[in-house]
């Protein structure tokens, strides 16, 4: 920049790209721009793996070479091989059929569970956020009561009362027990939203208590909701998989933790290793995923571990440590004696 | 000629643990359009809770205000009428607008809200108001926030302020968080409409110098008082309290010079 035009600050930004027409956002244009969170690198990648899974799950009866419980009492507890390619339980069962129809069951409980979670959440956090006073007050005390809840206790009980516990019930104990942690979150924001001038200028507007927080506020915050719903969808898959493989929730629903159930049953552990890795892997990785999404989020929330990350990422490619604690100023890669060298 | 009086107001805070506090003790004063008053006070005077109970964000404890003479409804219809007339100018541009949404839709709300021109009308008075603010309309409208400087947003602000055709106007501290070579543009800018509408200003700030040349009558608030009154240059070229004296004293002075070889500068009182 030079110093004999400096710009003024009045019109500097809009000359940079001032557009040749006005251009409009189409509604598709701003309900893409509601999702930028999810646009880095590490959430991309978050969706990328849930999105196999989910068409593996979509799919199931064409990517399965068979039944998840077809039976073939000529191979039992055959390790991999090409006929079965993650070998076969003590029935004979292929355990990579298992493993594929069994991500319908995680994805459609973590589905329904994140979704009623959420819901929850929203409306009890932004509720409490927004009012003051004794009902903020009690609406926080019962997001408190839920949120230590032992939730895993809580939903072997439950679904221990049933003799064969729908996928819904079970989603809506996994959602009962995990819908707080997020409305503690949006209370918070929405306690920091409330106060903020632009929610003020609308309340002077006139503007209704519905549409201040529908139109001006849950659009702020839709990172913290998305948020909070993978967070929730992650508990989901980890709470159903535990209660499948402890034998509360019945064989009927196929998940992985089924899987890893019977491999517990069969005494599968340790030598029959193609039986319960396979299923093991699944919930580590579909978990990364989910947590990767989150990374994502996190970073577009709060840019600062956004650009501390590509700082570091970028020196490093130049060569240069951040450890070092001083200013660093040569941009060129500088012999190694050097470059380790303090002031 | 409308006429917003401000009758023995009193506000209290109730503060946790610390008793009361009072924000405003027995203020009173009159607002008609075509008039500009300036409120002058440091920060904790009180300025902006006038400002929140003239926007009625905030209810006086005790006192009333009176548009044309009627107390201010307190709910529905009545409350969105005396709105439409009584608007503000928020202090921080770059918290008074919303993030997420266009600059269209900041102006659009209170012509849809306050029904100040039929439906098919808006984009058109959007793109009036824009230029009213000397902004240009195809360059903003579809804007966000983020992407315009302080003072476009400020004028954005004063625009959405000024959409529902209001007759009077708080502005609340519009220029001190701008740039300090963009400021007298915008106060420019206030003056010029509030000729063109004579609109009522309330101008709240700190600032005594643009407080004298902007404004017909400065009121002077220290700690919730009404300490001082009065046509603007007799407040400053004359004034009688203390806190106005310290305060004119505090504001730069081109006259005085820095190096005066008759020794350091000192007071004048």
């Amino acid at each position: 920049m030079t110093v004999s035009n400096f710009p003024t600050t009045e019109d500097s930004e809009v000359r940079e790209d001032s557009p040749t027409e006005p251009r409009r956002p189409s509604p598709l244009r701003k309900i893409g721009q509601s999702f930028a969170m999810f646009r880095n690198g590490k959430s991309i990648t978050g969706l990328v793996i849930i999105g196999i899974f989910a068409l593996t799950a979509v799919f199931a009866p064409f990517v399965a070479p068979y039944g998840p419980l077809d039976k073939d009492y000529n191979a039992l507890k055959q390790p991999p091989s090409a006929a079965h390619w993650l070998g076969t339980t003590h029935l004979g069962e292929d355990v990579l059929s298992q493993i594929i129809y069994g991500t319908r069951g995680v994805l459609i409980v973590g589905l329904v569970a994140g979704v009623l979670a959420t819901f929850v959440a929203v409306f009890v956090g932004v509720a409490a956020g927004y009012v003051r006073g004794w009902r903020s007050e009690s609406l926080s005390a019962l997001t408190n009561v839920f949120l230590v809840i032992p939730g895993l206790p809580l939903m072997i009980i439950i679904a221990s009362q049933y003799d064969d516990p729908s996928i819904v019930l079970i989603s809506a104990v996994i959602a009962i027990t995990g819908w707080a942690w997020g409305a503690r979150v949006l209370r918070a924001q929405t306690m920091s939203l409330r106060n903020r001038d632009f929610v003020q200028a609308a309340r002077a507007n006139g503007e209704t208590l519905l549409r201040i927080i529908t139109v001006e506020m849950l659009p702020n915050l839709t990172a913290i909701i998305a948020s909070s719903f993978v967070g929730t969808v992650t508990a989901a898959v980890l709470g159903l998989t535990t209660l499948a493989f402890i034998g509360v929730i019945p064989i009927t629903n196929l998940n992985w933790g089924t899987i890893l159930f019977w491999a517990q049953q069969n005494g599968a552990f340790p030598d029959f290793w193609w039986w319960y890795v396979p299923a093991g892997l699944c919930i580590a990785i579909f978990g990364m995923a989910l947590s990767l999404v989150n990374f994502g989020i996190d970073e577009y929330v709060n840019p600062r571990l956004r650009s501390a990350g590509e700082r570091a990422r970028a020196m490093r490619k130049k060569g240069m440590s951040m450890t070092s604690g001083v200013t660093v100023v040569k941009a060129t890669p500088a012999p190694q004696s050097e470059e380790s060298a303090q002031p | 000629m409308t006429t917003l009086d401000f009758r023995h107001v009193t506000k209290q805070y109730k503060v946790r643990g610390a008793g009361d506090m009072l924000a405003l003790d027995d203020v009173s004063f009159t607002l008609t359009s075509g008039q500009t008053i300036a409120l002058v006070g440091q920060s904790g005077s009180g300025k902006s809770t006038i400002a929140k109970i003239l926007t009625q964000l905030e209810r006086e404890t005790s006192g009333e205000v009176l548009l044309d003479g009627e107390p201010i409804p307190r709910r529905g219809k009545g409350l969105r009428a005396y709105r439409q007339r009584v608007r503000m100018v928020f202090q921080d541009p770059f918290a008074s607008l919303n993030p997420y949404h266009t600059i269209r839709h900041h102006l659009e709300r209170p012509l849809r809200l306050d029904k100040v021109v039929p439906g098919d009308q808006v984009e058109d008075e959007v793109r009036s108001l824009l230029k009213r603010v000397r902004l240009e309309p195809d360059a903003v409208v579809d804007r966000r926030p983020h992407e315009l400087s302080g003072g476009q947003r400020q004028r954005v602000a004063i625009a959405r302020a000024l959409a529902s055709r209001p007759e009077l106007l708080i502005a609340d501290e519009p220029v001190s968080m701008l740039d300090v070579s963009i400021r007298l543009g915008v106060l420019n800018l206030l003056a010029d409409l509030q000729r063109e509408s004579n609109l009522g200003v309330l101008y709240i700030t700190h600032d005594l110098a643009t407080a004298r040349h902007f404004s017909d009558e400065i009121m002077v608030l220290h700690h919730g008082v009404v300490v001082e009154r009065g046509p603007a240059d007799d407040v400053i070229l004359n004034p009688q309290h203390d806190y106005t004296r310290a305060l004119r004293d505090a504001s730069p002075d081109p006259d005085k010079h820095f190096a005066d070889p008759a020794g350091p500068a000192t007071p004048r009182s």
